[in-house]
C-alpha cells in the first residue's frame, strides 16, 4: 500500500498553489546491484493526474528520470479556497495512491 | 563509438548486462495498463526523437520561457527546475534532459485554468542542455538551459 501523498494547496493572489509530495522509488532500471551485475528493475510513476472539483487540471506522464519521492508544483487559476483537489497516480507496476485535499 | 563498444564489452563480461539494455523493453508488457502512457516517447533514446514523438520536431525557440535551475548540480539524483511560461494558454509542458539514456523526463498536460508553470525535481546521468518544450495554441515553443552535473544521478 503506497503511502499517501503530501499536499499543500493554498490561495494565493486568486490562484491556487499547489504542491505534492509522493513517496516512491522511482527506480530507473538503469541501476545495478554490486553484486549480481544485474539491474534493479524499473519502477516508477507513469502518470500523475490531478482535479479540482471534478474537473481535471494536470495530467502528466512522467519517465524514470524523475526524482526519487516525486515532487511537482503547479498552479491553478480560478480554483477557490474551499475547492476539492484531488491528486492520483499510477507506476508502472500497477500500483496507485489517490489522496484527497482542500485547497486553503 | 568507442564508448558504445565498451558498454558492450562490459555486457557480454557480466553476462546479464546485455539483459540490463533489454529489461527495459522486457518488463514493459506489465505496463499495458497505463495504455496513454506514451511508451514511443519515453523511450526515445535521443532528444530529436523524443521531440518528434511528442509531437514538437521543429518548435520556436522563445524567450517567453523561464527555466529556474541551479546552473551547477552538485548531486544529479536530485535538480530541482522551475518552468514559468509566459505565453498565454499553454496547454502541456515536457522535461526532456538531452544526455539522459532516454531525455524525455515528463510531460504534463494543462487544464481547466492551471497556468504555465511547473515545479518539479529530476535525475540527470551528466552535464547536459535541459530542453523545456511548451504547447501553446497548438503551437510548439522551446527554450534550453545547460545545468553542469558533478555526480550522475542515473545510477550504475
Amino acid at each position: 500500500m503506497a503511502e499517501p501523498m503530501k499536499i499543500r494547496a493554498r490561495m494565493v493572489d486568486g490562484t491556487a498553489h499547489i504542491v505534492v509530495l509522493m513517496i516512491h522509488p522511482m527506480e530507473t532500471g538503469q541501476r545495478k546491484d554490486p553484486r549480481s551485475g544485474q539491474a534493479y528493475p524499473a519502477h516508477f510513476i507513469q502518470h500523475v493526474t490531478a482535479t479540482v472539483n471534478d474537473k481535471p487540471v494536470l495530467n502528466v506522464q512522467c519517465g524514470p528520470a524523475i526524482s526519487k519521492n516525486p515532487m511537482f508544483g503547479f498552479r491553478v487559476k480560478g480554483a477557490k479556497a474551499g475547492d476539492k483537489l484531488v491528486v492520483a497516480w499510477e507506476d508502472n507496476k500497477g500500483e496507485k495512491s489517490r489522496t484527497e485535499a482542500t485547497i486553503a | 563509438m568507442n564508448h558504445l563498444r565498451r558498454l558492450i564489452l562490459k555486457g557480454g563480461g557480466a553476462g546479464g548486462v546485455l539483459a540490463c539494455a533489454l529489461a527495459a523493453g522486457l518488463l514493459r508488457p506489465t505496463l499495458a495498463q497505463a495504455a496513454d502512457w506514451n511508451k514511443a516517447a519515453f523511450e526515445s533514446k535521443n532528444l530529436a526523437d523524443a521531440l518528434k514523438s511528442i509531437g514538437a520536431d521543429g518548435a520556436a525557440e522563445s524567450a517567453e520561457i523561464l527555466i529556474k535551475a541551479p546552473e551547477i548540480a552538485e548531486n544529479g539524483a536530485v535538480i530541482p527546475i522551475e518552468v514559468t511560461c509566459r505565453i498565454a494558454g499553454a496547454e502541456s509542458i515536457a522535461l526532456l534532459a538531452e544526455k539522459n539514456p532516454f531525455p524525455l523526463m515528463a510531460h504534463a498536460e494543462l487544464a481547466n485554468g492551471t497556468e504555465g508553470y511547473l515545479n518539479t525535481r529530476f535525475k540527470m546521468g551528466q552535464t547536459s542542455v535541459v530542453k523545456v518544450v511548451v504547447k501553446a495554441g497548438g503551437k510548439h515553443y522551446i527554450a534550453g538551459r545547460e545545468i553542469k552535473v558533478t555526480i550522475g544521478g542515473c545510477g550504475g
